[in-house]
C-alpha cells in the first residue's frame, strides 16, 4: 500500500479537511474523489499553485510555516501535513497548531533512524542526503530530521494523543524494530490530553 | 503598437449594444430612475443552454468597451484585452464573454449626460448616487434580456471585484464563480481618504457646477493625479522616472521640474478630457459605500452565507491602494463560511493597476481556473 492509501483509511466520509503544503493537489483530489471531502490546500510553489487550479483543487497561497492564526480553532475535522514536518520551522509548535485547527491531525515524515541513515552515518562519517534531489546538508530544506522514536517522544511531551501509527518498511524485513526498519511513520492524532 | 487590423488574438471589431429598460428602477438610495439605458458589449458566441456565459465588470474609470477595436484605425483595443480574446485566459473561443457598463457612468449608459424627463435638460450632478447593488441588479435585467439564467463566471477588477462579490451574495444561483483580482470586501479609511481628496478636487474647483459638461475640468484632473499616484507602486514610479528632470537645470519657480510631473500632468489631462466630473463623484461613493458586511450586522461571514458559487481571488504585491491583506481577509472570511476559494498572490512591479496587464502568473491563474469550469 501507498503512503496515501493509509491516509485515506483514517480520513472520515465527508470530513473537513485542511492540507498544509499541498503540492500538485493530488491528495486532496483523491480525497475528494474517495472520500467526498471539502477543504483547502495551503500552498506556495507557484507551479503546484497553478495544477492544483487546473483540477479544480481549492488552493490558498500562504506559508504554513510562517503561522496559521488566521484560522479559527477546531474549524476543521482535519488538518494534514504529508512529508513537510521535517522542514518546517517549529514542527512541535506546527503540531499543537494544527491539533488546534483539526479535530484531528495526519502526519507523515521520513524515518531518519532506518538503518540505512545509522549506516550512511557511521561508515561515512557524513550527513546522509536521502531526500530527492539529495541536498547537500547546508541548504536542505529538511531542517528538522527525526526519527520514529523522536516523533513519539515529542508526542508524549506535549500530551498529543497518538490515536493510530503505520510504520512504512522497503518490504525486505518485517515490521518489527521500527525505528530502525521503518522508511517513514504515518500517524493519526488527536487533541493534546 | 497594436491595431486593430494587426492584432491576430483580438476579438477584432466590436459594436457597443444597448439595453432599454423603461420601467422604474428602485434605487439602494431609495430614490427611483424612471427608465435606464445600459451599454454593453459582448464577444464569442452563446451556447445553446447559455452555459458559457461570463460577465465581465469594470472599475472605476472603466467601461464597456472591454475588448477589440472599434474602428480599424482606432490605436487602443477595450481596457482588459489583455485577458480577453481568442485563446486568452478569458478565452471567447469558448465563452461568451458580455461586458457591461455602470449605470452613472459617462460612456453611453444612463448617467450624468443622460436627460433628466423631469427637467428635459442634462442630469449632471443631480443624478443618483448608485451603488455596488444597483448596478448588480441592472446586470441581471441585462442577463434577463440577454437569455442567460446562470453566469460561468462573473470576473472583474478593484471596483469590477466589489460587483463580482455582490453577485455572488444577491443573486447567489445566477453564477457558477467569481473571479475578484485586487478587490476588497470594503475600503479603508485611508482609501476612503483618497476618494474624499479627489472629490474635493472636484467640488473645490471654481468651474464646478451641478449642472453642465464642460465643468470642473482642472478639478477631474487633479483627482485623477492622486488617485494614478495610488494606483501604481512606488518602485514602479522609481523605475520609470527616478528624479530625471525635464529640463537641464532646476526652474526655481513652481513650474514642473521633474519627469514624474510631466506624466501626473499627461494622465491627468488626457482623462479629465474623456470623464465627466459627476460621474467621478459618483463611482467614488459607489466605492466608498460598499460594505456587505455592515448589512449583515458588521458580520462579513454572515453576510456570506447565501453565496453557493466558487471564487477565486487575486492581489498583487505592490498594490498598496486594495492590499494584499484585504484580500486575505475575504479568503478567511470564505474559508471560516466554508464557501470554495482559491487565492493567488502575483508578484508585480505595477501596483494595483496590475490587474489591467498581461502578467503572466496572473493570466494564467484566470485561465486554468475559468478552463476548469465545468459549463452546466
Amino acid at each position: 500500500m501507498k503512503e496515501f492509501d493509509y491516509i485515506l483509511r483514517w480520513v472520515p466520509h465527508g470530513a473537513r479537511v485542511l492540507d498544509l503544503g499541498c503540492g500538485d493537489g493530488t491528495l486532496l483530489t483523491l480525497l475528494r474523489e474517495r472520500k467526498q471531502v471539502s477543504g483547502y490546500g495551503l500552498e506556495i510553489d507557484v507551479d503546484c499553485i497553478a495544477t492544483c487550479l487546473t483540477k479544480g483543487v481549492n488552493v490558498i497561497e500562504q506559508n504554513f510555516d510562517e503561522g496559521l492564526a488566521n484560522f479559527a480553532s477546531q474549524s476543521f475535522d482535519l488538518t494534514l501535513l504529508t512529508s513537510t514536518l521535517q522542514a518546517a520551522r517549529r514542527p512541535d509548535q506546527l503540531l499543537m497548531e494544527m491539533l488546534r485547527i483539526g479535530k484531528n491531525a495526519i502526519v507523515t515524515f521520513p524515518n531518519f533512524g532506518h538503518w540505512r541513515h545509522r549506516l550512511f552515518l557511521a561508515w561515512h562519517g557524513r550527513m546522509p542526503a536521502f531526500s530527492a534531489p539529495p541536498y547537500p546538508w547546508y541548504e536542505t530544506p529538511n531542517i528538522h530530521l527525526c526519527t520514529i522514536k523522536d516523533f513519539e517522544t515529542l508526542c508524549q511531551t506535549n500530551k498529543i494523543h497518538i490515536q493510530n501509527k503505520v510504520i512504512a518498511n522497503d518490504g525486505l524485513v518485517p515490521s518489527f524494530w521500527p525505528n530502525l526498519f521503518g522508511t517513514a511513520g504515518m500517524f493519526l492524532l488527536g487533541r493534546p490530553r | 503598437m497594436n491595431s486593430a487590423s494587426a492584432d491576430v488574438r483580438s476579438v477584432g471589431l466590436v459594436r457597443p449594444e444597448k439595453l432599454v429598460v423603461d420601467e422604474p428602477f428602485r434605487l439602494a438610495s431609495g430614490t427611483t430612475l424612471p427608465r435606464y439605458e445600459l451599454v454593453y458589449e459582448t464577444y464569442g458566441e452563446l451556447n445553446a443552454d447559455a452555459s458559457n456565459a461570463i460577465l465581465v465588470c469594470h472599475a472605476l474609470s472603466g467601461n464597456h468597451h472591454a475588448a477589440g477595436y472599434h474602428a480599424a484605425q482606432d490605436e487602443q483595443p477595450g481596457w482588459w484585452d489583455a485577458l480577453i480574446g481568442p485563446g486568452k485566459a478569458i478565452d471567447t473561443d469558448r465563452f461568451f464573454v458580455v461586458a457591461s457598463n455602470n449605470l452613472g457612468g459617462c460612456d453611453g449608459s444612463s448617467g450624468p449626460l443622460s436627460v433628466n424627463p423631469q427637467t428635459g435638460s442634462p442630469y449632471g450632478g443631480d443624478f443618483p448616487v448608485m451603488t455596488v447593488k444597483d448596478w448588480v441588479t441592472s446586470q441581471g435585467k441585462l442577463a434577463d434580456v440577454l437569455g442567460i439564467k446562470r453566469w460561468a463566471a462573473v470576473v472583474g477588477g478593484s471596483l469590477g471585484a466589489m460587483q463580482a462579490l455582490q453577485w455572488a451574495i444577491s443573486f447567489p444561483d445566477r453564477l457558477q464563480a467569481a473571479v475578484l483580482i485586487a478587490g476588497a470586501a470594503s475600503l479603508s479609511a485611508q482609501n476612503i481618504a483618497f476618494n474624499e481628496v479627489a472629490r474635493q478636487a472636484i467640488l473645490k474647483d471654481p468651474t464646478y457646477r451641478r449642472q453642465g459638461e464642460e465643468v470642473a475640468r482642472n478639478g477631474v484632473m487633479v483627482a485623477r493625479m492622486i488617485g494614478h499616484i495610488t494606483y501604481l507602486s512606488e518602485d514602479a514610479m522609481l523605475a520609470k522616472f527616478d528624479r530625471q528632470l525635464i529640463n537641464k537645470d532646476l526652474s526655481y519657480q513652481f513650474d514642473r521640474d521633474f519627469q514624474v510631473e510631466n506624466y501626473l500632468h499627461h494622465q491627468g489631462e488626457k482623462f479629465a478630457k474623456r470623464f465627466n466630473p459627476h460621474t467621478y463623484l459618483l463611482m467614488t461613493k459607489a466605492l466608498d459605500y460598499f460594505d456587505p458586511a455592515a448589512e449583515a450586522g458588521g458580520d462579513f461571514k454572515q453576510a456570506l452565507t447565501p453565496a453557493q458559487c466558487s471564487f477565486l481571488i487575486i492581489s498583487f504585491t505592490t498594490d498598496w491602494r486594495f492590499p494584499s491583506a484585504g484580500s486575505r481577509r475575504m479568503v478567511q472570511a470564505l474559508v471560516d463560511a466554508a464557501k470554495d476559494v482559491s487565492y493567488v498572490e502575483v508578484a508585480t512591479a505595477s501596483g494595483h493597476d496590475s490587474f489591467l496587464f498581461p502578467v503572466p502568473r496572473y493570466v494564467e491563474t484566470v485561465r486554468f481556473f475559468l478552463n476548469e469550469l465545468p459549463l452546466n
